[in-house]
């Protein structure tokens, strides 16, 4: 499954063939925080849903980027230490933070799909 | 509370600027450019910034340039006209209340820029104590300020005033610009050569389109505001001074005239003079330095400064990423015994001990132009 699942916090999420599920912010959101700077990645270890996990700085301020679902992160973006402005330039590829084995692969499907995303990123803006 | 806005509000939306409160006005925390590539334009070519949130207040009279000594530690009688000076408005406990701007604009006049957030209590301050002295005009309402900064400033705003590519750095006047009547200021708040422009409100909107419309402007937001004047070490008040700061615990010494100094022939009668003399004398328990982060880990206001024993020595006043160095960037309070150019401290960021080396400010070189 290569579609793209969404949480409200607007972190996007990919599950890859090998069972691993990829993990960055949206366009939205990064354009919303504005220029990154410093992106401090989890550890290798295993997180509860809801967990601060990593901490993205930009230029105006800090923010948190939570665990989306229960899983073991497995491996990091290494790039990002470097060249944290990949987060701004392409979210949704080189930006990507981290990849996680879910505790439960079918909890993805229950996340927002594209369409629904959409309608919370409409009713937000109409807010 | 509903928040003021600037005359330049509707131009800062049709930019697509995104708002922010500050200082009880809605304003511009970035365009679509955003901070970064903003910061970096203002280094490289020009910005324009609407700072009309700022007060500017004017005094008149005789005896005003002496008035005005009795609340500051700057020598502002020997102003010359023409010419502008930093000031510090101090407390009776030798805290600083504000941070300002004076200009002589002669006919015994002086101009005073002074800070949004504390411009009503700048007022209120001078009408108590030196309102027989001299008469006291706030501009709140009446005019607005606009800052054009960066290298290409002085080539820009010659093109509507040949005349202002002969001043130098503090140097002021009024200049016709687009036929209204202007105060100009060689200055700024970024490091760079620049301009500060007072303008009537009703002509505001008028020139900051005009200054757009030149092919180096870009309009700059509070944002990179703050990132270039924290490169260029320069303070923010209610950050990196305060009335819990002395001048000379926020290593502002340079900003007291040598004639109101303990040995100075105009030596104190300014608030907390006593106060601040023993400091220069013995030393202040606390001094503000610069600090550079040594990991790339921004390092920001509030975080704790710890020695290589652990024990808490300062907190940082200001801190976050500087563009044009590549690096994070702060300033702060500590311990006078670790205070020396190059003592390694350490910052408390989430837990974690980042490193960090006392440094000379400004971090970035001031490009002044001095003539």
């Amino acid at each position: 499954m290569s579609e793209l699942r969404f949480t409200v916090d607007h972190e996007w999420l990919r599950l890859d063939s090998d069972g691993l599920v990829t993990v960055g912010i949206t366009a939205f959101a990064q354009d919303a925080l504005g220029d990154v700077v410093f992106v401090q990645l989890p550890e290798l270890q295993a997180y509860e849903a809801g967990a601060e996990v990593a901490v993205l700085e930009s230029v105006k301020a800090a923010s948190n980027i939570v665990m989306p679902l229960a899983g073991e992160v497995v491996e990091i973006n290494p790039e990002l230490e470097a060249s944290p402005e990949r987060v701004n330039e392409q979210p949704l590829e080189g930006g990507w933070f981290f990849r996680f084995r879910p505790s439960d692969v079918d909890a993805v499907a229950g996340l927002l799909d594209q369409a629904a995303y959409d309608r919370l990123l409409k009713a937000n803006a109409e807010a | 509370m509903t928040l003021a806005k600037t005359p330049l509000h509707s131009l800062h939306l049709e930019l697509g600027a995104k708002m922010v409160p500050f200082a009880g006005y809605d304003m511009p925390v970035q365009y679509p450019l955003g901070v970064m590539k903003e910061h970096l334009h203002t280094r490289e070519k020009a910005g324009l910034f609407d700072v009309s949130h700022m007060g500017q207040i004017l005094l008149r009279g005789a005896d005003a340039a002496a008035a005005l000594e009795s609340l500051v530690p700057v020598d502002i009688l020997d102003l010359p006209q023409g010419m502008q000076r930093y000031a510090l408005f101090t407390d009776d406990n030798g805290g600083i209340l504000d941070d300002l701007m004076v200009a002589n604009l002669g006919d015994d006049t002086l101009f005073l820029v002074v800070n949004a957030a504390c411009k009503e209590q700048d007022l209120a301050h001078l009408q108590q104590r030196i309102s027989a002295r001299c008469e006291i005009e706030s501009l709140f309402d009446a005019r607005a300020l606009l800052a054009l900064q960066g290298p290409k400033a002085v080539d820009v705003l010659a093109r509507l005033a040949p005349e202002v590519a002969g001043m130098t750095f503090m140097q002021f006047r009024r200049v016709q610009l687009l036929g209204v009547d202007c105060f100009v200021s060689r200055s700024g708040y970024t490091g760079e050569d620049g301009f500060e422009i007072s303008v009537p409100v009703e002509n505001a909107e008028a020139l900051a389109r005009a200054l757009l419309a030149e092919e180096e402007v870009q309009p700059i937001g509070l944002g990179a505001r703050d990132s270039l004047r924290l490169e260029a070490g320069l303070c923010l008040y209610g950050h990196d001074m305060s009335t819990a700061t002395s001048p000379i615990e926020a290593s502002l010494l340079w900003a007291m005239s040598k004639p109101r100094r303990a040995d100075g022939a105009r030596a104190g009668g300014f608030p907390g003079a006593e106060r601040i003399f023993a400091q220069q004398r013995d030393g202040a328990p606390n001094k503000r330095v610069g600090l550079l982060p040594q990991e790339r880990v921004p390092v920001r206001e509030g975080a704790e400064i710890v020695d290589a024993e652990g024990q808490v020595i300062g907190q940082v006043s200001s801190g976050g990423f500087g563009p044009s160095l590549g690096a994070p960037v702060a300033m702060g309070y500590v311990q006078s015994s670790h205070a020396a150019i190059d003592t390694p401290v350490w910052a408390m960021v989430r837990g974690k001990r980042v490193p960090m080396r006392v440094a000379r400010t400004p971090f970035v070189a001031q490009r002044y132009y001095r003539g």
